[in-house]
């Protein structure tokens, strides 16, 4: 989220979820929202139900294309020319809110600078999308208000995420979509609890509260609290703490709740560097991917069976409640890690509840300060809610911007071509996507019925190719990238463009993420997921991962 | 909002405009019978069950569809209306397959209630034809069936999955005697568009939305869902040590009841007999020396003794032993040579305590989550 923060102040849905349907008007950009988030797409129909225009930006044609009013499909990857191009046309067409620009923000001139380079026809090029669609889009996000924007992975999984976030910023403000109910930039985030993991401060650069940890006074009062001496540099990222193991500097790695084997972008790479290290322990629920690389494997407890809290989306704390006793030996989070701290000889760990826990980290953490278990009994509340009179805050930045002026802050920045492109010999450009069914790996797959909706990796891919390659529908095809390969069934449908195919990654056994791309987003690290370049050729053998490795179940 | 008053039954009503005599009724505490009407969607008006008398007005008016008025006089319940509310059951009753001792919806079924409240005359009943269709049972879909011989053409499933949902994956179909529920082109639900997320079923009055599972919770915990960013809210129903249910909280400000279909039917992986019972570590290590030697095999978890596998695969050890070995093998380790990474699954507390500890304890800013998304 550091494109947001980096343009005004910090990182998070600015408005909330049941605010969608009031919006005039809707710029859903790399979200197949009916399917990932299906509450926040039934916002969407309802908004559209009622008379709310909808704009959808995505290579695919998913359901919601069906209900929007305009669909730019452009090629992936190119969305930083599209929002460059749709601005030009609201500043030529003096579609801006001038008054908000210049009350509430800064360096606008060298943005309507830097936007004035591109011209339409450029646009066009790139992005395949046609100039008229682009204005006809400027036009009608220029001309209603509140307009919101919506976003998920489809923005962020990019090489250069961290620009498109800066220019989905630049379109609110230039429109002056802020501050104002239902309006914003919204981040849907993909997993439970990202919100919250952010804001808690697992981040290599910052406390709870995304308090900095290369600012002295911060440092100092979490020193002070927890007693102890803190480092005062940043640390290593995700990626670079696998390029690090890989190299033989990072030795020892603990590993909760995830399953970066199968999620992340070039396993094989993972699976080199994870197979570097000296010690690794996993704590998990299942016995991942990973976990059976790991050295230790913790047995932890689910979601029902434990207290605490998540964080939503829209920034709302919320309890999760223990609803029946761990399952077999498992523990909950949270008390193995207090566990390993004080059989390490750590003071400052001896919590007797979760909720003990949730108190100290509110004392520290600023916009965390008025929510207590006893607030949120009922339903949650969306910080900042800074003291107990709080009521909590529905959309952000009413008043003022979370920079050091206040003002938001417009940022210049140019299109750059995704990361890796098609060549001769890789023609394909390959798109990751999530199924509705399953949310990453491991839980739907555990839950019973899961399985029967969709239960094997398809690509899909257009007629044409279809038709020029000689492939059948459900034929099975290897899908080969610069780092590796894969066999698949194919889908032959017209939902992907001619010369991409789309795979999804939810399936331990078809590990899509062989053949993605580690090109990471300069700012925040994030891998470039959804594009890269792929040759597709026919595979002979028809029979795909009969003895599939399904571990644990027996029933395969 | 102005307020309108009216007489309902020869009692002063007040209501808020634009609100139905349904809904002024009800609010006054007068029942009115009702079929195909659900507050959650728009209503149609095709039972004709809450027929109602309205004073200088010809026809028998529908209370779920007519807006209450100032000064009207409304009767709800008259010889004729009683009358016609019999016949109208009667009807419906005449081709429903009730069986309602094996049927899962027994004890909420609004046409038990009906047939309660309005009764039928036996009489007139037993000389009708009954023509109990016998259609095939939809089972395709993994949660949930689709009886068409128990369904009583409320469509309240259809407008749920149209106004709610917005997926349309059903419809009316057929006319008159042949009339029913159903996808594009009648095709089973597991191959329509459905996408699985037991809206309608929820909402359906009778048996012929069912879940496969229909197992009574003994209690219920309000808590959050786990599978995605939006945070909905749901009880979790449980029954023993088991969770056998989830339905949507009404109060939550996120979901205001509504599920998708991970939230609804995804608890199960809680249950799943895949989960991981005590704690596991290479064999290589002779850090502990486990009493019994049984070998795990890669099936069949879970399993409670401590046990060993040879060559570089996992035995079980006691919780205290992972314990002391995880701690004394990260104390070997000095800050940067040590990373940890957190769970966007795991709670706001567990992600402080883990990063507190990272920080703290390990002595390093090496800390970072899977998703950066
Ligand atoms: S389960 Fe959901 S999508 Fe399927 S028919 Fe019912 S309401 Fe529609
Ligand atoms: S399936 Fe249920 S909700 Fe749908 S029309 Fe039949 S009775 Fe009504
Ligand atoms: S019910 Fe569905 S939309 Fe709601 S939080 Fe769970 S997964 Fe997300
Ligand atoms: S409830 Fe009014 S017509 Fe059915």
């Amino acid at each position: 989220m550091a494109g947001l923060a980096a343009s005004f102040g910090s990182g998070a849905m600015t408005n909330s979820i049941n605010e969608i349907s009031d919006a005039a008007c809707i710029f859903a950009i790399g979200t197949n929202t009916t399917a990932n988030h299906p509450i926040i797409g039934r916002q969407v129909t309802r908004a559209v139900q009622k008379g709310a225009k909808l704009i959808v930006v995505d290579p695919r044609r998913i359901p919601l294309c069906r209900m929007a009013d305009i669909w730019l499909r452009l090629r992936p990857g190119t969305d930083m020319a599209l929002l460059n191009g749709i601005m030009r046309v609201i500043i030529e067409e003096n579609l801006m809110d001038t008054s908000f620009i210049e009350e509430r923000c800064e360096d606008y001139d060298a943005f309507e600078a830097s936007i004035m380079e591109n011209d339409l026809a450029t646009a066009e090029n790139i992005t395949g999308v046609p100039a008229q669609d682009i204005v006809r889009a400027a036009r009608m996000f220029g001309s209603y208000i509140p307009a919101t924007i919506l976003y998920t992975l489809g923005i962020t999984e990019h090489s250069h995420g961290t620009d498109n976030v800066r220019a989905l910023a630049n379109l609110t403000l230039l429109t002056g979509n802020i501050g104002i109910p239902s309006a914003g930039v919204n981040p849907l985030r993909g997993q439970n609890n990202v919100q919250g993991a952010c804001d808690m401060g697992a981040l290599p650069n910052v406390y709870t509260g995304y308090q900095k940890v290369e600012n002295e006074k911060v440092r100092r009062k979490f020193e002070k609290a927890w007693n102890c001496k803190l480092s005062p540099s940043n640390g290593l990222t995700l990626t670079e703490m696998f390029e690090s193991a890989r190299e033989g500097k990072i030795k020892a790695l603990y590993l909760k709740g995830e399953d970066p084997v199968v999620t992340d972008a070039d396993t094989t790479f993972i699976e080199k560097a994870i197979s570097h290290l000296e010690l690794f322990v996993v704590q998990d629920i299942f016995l991942t991917e990973t976990a059976r690389l790991a050295d230790v494997v913790l047995p932890a407890a689910s979601f029902a069976e434990k207290d605490g809290t998540f964080t939503n989306t829209e920034r709302r704390v919320q309890r999760v409640r223990k609803a029946i006793e761990p399952k077999g030996n498992s523990r909950p989070d949270w008390m193995i890690i207090c566990d390993i701290a004080k059989s390490m000889g750590a003071k400052g760990f001896d919590f007797g509840s979760p909720q003990e826990v949730f108190e100290e980290m509110r004392c520290l953490t600023p916009s965390y300060g008025g929510i207590t278990y006893e607030r949120i009994e009922k339903s949650g509340l969306q910080w900042p809610c800074p003291d107990h009179e709080h009521p909590g805050t529905r959309y952000l930045y009413g008043e003022r911007f979370n920079t050091p002026s206040g003002r938001a802050k417009f940022a210049s920045i140019a299109y750059r071509p995704p990361a890796e492109t098609t060549s001769h010999e890789y023609p394909f450009i390959l798109i990751t996507r999530r199924c509705a069914f399953h949310y990453h790996a491991v839980m739907t797959h555990k839950a019973e019925g899961f399985d029967e909706l969709r239960s094997e990796e398809h690509v899909e891919i257009h007629p044409v190719d279809a038709a020029t390659l000689e492939i059948r529908d459900g034929e099975v095809i290897k899908v080969t990238s610069r780092r590796g390969s894969i066999k698949a069934k194919t889908k032959i449908t017209e939902i992907v463009p001619a010369g991409v195919v789309c795979m999804t990654f939810n399936f331990a056994e078809t590990r899509t993420n062989i053949l993605t791309s580690r090109a990471l987003d300069p700012i925040t690290k994030t891998p470039e997921f959804k594009v890269c370049a792929v040759k597709i050729e026919k595979e002979e053998s028809a029979y795909l991962m009969k003895d599939r490795m399904r571990w644990g179940t027996g029933k395969s | 909002m102005s307020d309108v008053t009216l007489n309902i039954n020869g009692i002063t009503v007040r209501a808020d405009e634009g609100a139905t005599i349904l809904t002024a009724a009800q609010d006054a505490g007068i029942y009115i019978p009702t079929l195909c009407h659900c507050p959650d969607v728009s209503s149609i008006g095709v039972c004709r069950l809450c027929l109602v008398r309205i004073e200088n007005r010809r026809r028998l008016e529908p209370a779920c569809r007519t807006v209450a008025e100032e000064g009207m006089v409304v009767v709800t319940d008259d010889p004729e209306i009683e009358r016609l509310r019999r016949v109208i059951l009667e009807l419906i009753l005449s081709d429903h397959d009730f069986n309602c001792l094996l049927c899962a919806k027994s004890g909420q079924c609004r046409l038990q209630e009906l047939v309660n409240r309005i009764g039928f005359n036996e009489h007139r009943f037993n000389r009708l034809e009954h023509m109990a269709k016998d259609l095939p049972v939809d089972t395709s879909n993994p949660f949930f069936d689709f009886n068409p011989n128990k369904c009583v053409q409320c469509a309240i499933c259809v407008r749920t999955c149209h106004e709610i949902v917005g997926n349309d994956a059903i419809d009316m179909s057929y006319r008159s005697y042949d009339l029913r529920v159903s996808t594009f082109a009648n095709k089973p639900l597991k191959d329509s568009v459905c996408v699985s997320c037991g809206e309608c079923m929820e909402r359906c009055p009778v048996g012929a939305l069912v879940p496969k599972k229909a197992e009574y919770p003994t209690r219920e915990v309000k808590t959050t869902c786990s599978y995605c960013g939006v945070g909905c809210g749901l009880y979790l129903g449980v029954r023993g040590n088991t969770i056998v249910r989830a339905r949507g909280d009404d109060e939550s400000p996120v979901n205001k009841g509504n599920l998708c279909v991970r939230g609804r039917f995804g608890y199960n992986f809680v249950n799943s007999p895949d989960r991981l019972s005590l704690p596991l570590m290479r064999a290589y290590d002779d850090f502990t020396q486990p009493s019994s030697v049984v070998e795990v095999t890669e099936e069949g978890r879970p399993v409670t003794l401590p046990l060993v596998k040879r060559e570089g695969k996992f035995v079980e050890i006691t919780w205290d032993q992972a314990i002391k070995y995880v701690a004394s093998s990260l104390a070997h380790y000095k800050g940067d040579e040590i990373a940890a990474i957190s769970s966007a699954r795991c709670t706001n507390e567990e992600n402080y305590l883990f990063q507190k500890f990272t920080r703290s304890v390990l002595k390093t800013n090496n800390i970072d989550h899977c998703a950066r998304l």
